[in-house]
């Protein structure tokens, strides 16, 4: 079972770091170095910096690279100018979510998409059944590696180790540079809720870029962060990960990703049923939650109100910044209102919990 | 790593310290260490019957949940109170203040099932072998595929 496990190029660093490794998506990453909580409030502190590698980067280009976007997404790839980036999700014929993923326009007519690790076959196998003549679709996952810093203390780390004036990096934009010699796309994105940026590189030049910025960044107590700390962090700040708040059943809709949506395209792949869902709303709601008594959720658990069953949990921890026991979860739209109290079914308890505003986290400490 | 003598342990990797009729039990430090951060514990209710090797509470880090199996058959007769507000105890001491509960045995046959330290340290030796061992399959398996690249 473990054999098939596939590595990432910093395999052999985790492993010397002392990094507890666990199987995601079919990888054996580290779960964590430290300790989730320390990892954790280190990147909101001051950074972090992540093995990201096992997503899947997969590039769209040819004279048809923008139509054929435009017609299997449900954002608007024609707003993208060159080097810049964009929130997208791959969509069925229904309208349910294939992957949440970032385009990044590289070229006139390429595209270039970064995917969940579950889903890189997957999406390599959609994206090509649906390629019309003018379009190649090239996976490409193989070759790269991706690093994540994160944190306010991100930009001050990352610098010194490059020529391209960070500065002038706008969120959901990126350059290429060479940073610490490796050349790389520095993108201002990320899935922590700080400031920060996603580097890739060729997979062999991983371990020169990883130990560059671990050393450049070691003043001012950058630590490296396995997957735990980045579910907790991603999940203070309500970003979906797919497989619990996306699958494809589920449409951007029901999932708060109406933002995403532009249903003023003229076609893509579920318009109509989610112009209809728009229309009349949808049954179900990704709501936050947060309890109000000892207990934590988890995905899911049961959501109740009466004893009626009312929905499902999709992720849940106890909040390391918040100190508090917060989740996500789909519930029927008639109880998805903020400040219902509802009941959690933990373990053959009912715990109460209060519907919130999201995110649970917001960067400048508001919530 | 610590196995502390005059303890016995589970395979689920519970600690029993016998006094007389009473044992005091919690988990061990390879537990708490294979948890991580310990974020909430369940415990059961003073007056409440454990079962061997039935779940009798439960310990949640950030990222998951696991039961506490009951190393020996008992009637709780108390319940370490500083671990609703202060779960990370076990983290920081699983051998002395992280203490879960402490029962009445109802059938001291049971603590014949459990290890002594020796053969504990044993045990987990063999357990971490055995993920080595698993890493070094792997290992091979990967070069292999390397090649065929």
């Amino acid at each position: 079972m473990e054999q098939s496990l596939k590595r990432t190029p910093l395999y052999a660093e985790h492993r010397r770091a002392g990094a507890k490794m666990v199987e995601f998506a079919g990888w054996e990453m580290p779960v964590q170095y430290k300790g989730v909580i320390e990892e954790h409030l280190a990147v909101r502190a001051r950074a972090g910096l992540f093995d990201v590698s096992h997503m899947g980067e997969i590039e769209v280009r040819g004279a048809g690279a923008l139509d054929f976007c435009q017609r299997l997404t449900a954002n608007d790839v024609a707003r993208l100018k060159l080097f810049q980036a964009q929130y997208n999700l791959l969509l069925n014929e229904k309208g349910g979510v294939v992957d949440d993923v970032i385009i990044y326009r590289v070229k006139t007519d390429a595209y270039f998409i970064c995917v969940n690790a579950s889903n890189t076959d997957k999406d390599f196998a959609w994206l090509s059944k649906n390629a019309s003549v003018d379009v190649e679709v090239d996976n490409q996952s193989a070759l790269y590696a991706q690093l994540a810093l994160q944190g306010p203390a991100a930009e001050r780390i990352l610098q010194p180790l490059t020529v391209a004036q960070l500065g002038e990096i706008k969120s959901f934009h990126f350059a290429f540079a060479d940073v610490a010699a490796v050349r790389c796309l520095v993108a201002r994105t990320g899935y922590t809720g700080e400031e920060g940026f996603e580097l890739y590189c060729h997979a062999g030049d991983a371990e020169r870029l990883w130990y560059a910025l671990l050393k450049a960044g070691a003043p001012a107590g950058l630590l490296p962060i396995g997957l735990g700390a980045r579910d907790t962090l991603r999940l203070e700040k309500a970003f979906p990960l797919y497989g619990h708040e996306l699958d494809e059943t589920i449409t951007p809709l029901e999932a708060g990703l109406a933002w995403v949506t532009k249903l003023s395209k003229p076609s893509f792949f579920g318009r109509e049923i989610l112009l209809k869902q728009k229309a009349d709303g949808t049954k179900r709601k990704l709501v936050g939650l947060e309890l109000l008594e000892p207990g934590i959720a988890r995905a899911d658990y049961q959501l109740s109100k009466n004893g009626r069953n009312i929905g499902r949990v999709t992720s849940g921890t106890k909040s390391p910044t918040l100190g508090k026991a917060i989740a996500l979860g789909y519930l029927s739209s008639e109880e998805a209102h903020i400040d219902n109290i509802i009941d959690v079914e933990i373990r053959g308890r009912k715990v109460p919990a209060k519907i919130v505003t999201l995110p649970f986290y917001r960067r400048g400490g508001a919530d | 790593m610590e196995f502390p003598q005059g303890l016995k342990y589970s395979k689920e990797h519970e600690w029993v310290l016998v006094d007389g009729n009473t044992a005091t039990i919690g988990i061990t430090e390879y537990a708490q260490e294979e948890l991580g951060d310990i974020v909430y514990v369940e415990l059961p209710d003073v007056g409440e019957k454990i079962v061997k090797d039935d779940p009798f509470g439960a310990v949640e880090s950030v990222k998951a949940v696991s039961d506490v199996y009951a190393p020996v058959s008992g009637t709780v007769l108390e319940i370490n109170d500083v671990l609703p507000d202060n779960p990370e105890t076990i983290n920081d001491d699983p051998y002395g203040d992280g203490w879960m509960i402490r029962v009445e045995l109802s059938d001291k046959d049971d603590l014949k099932d459990l290890m002594d330290e020796e053969e504990y340290a044993e045990y987990v030796a063999q357990q971490k072998e055995e993920d080595d061992d698993e890493e070094d399959e792997s290992d091979d398996e990967d070069e292999e595929e390397d090649e065929d690249k």
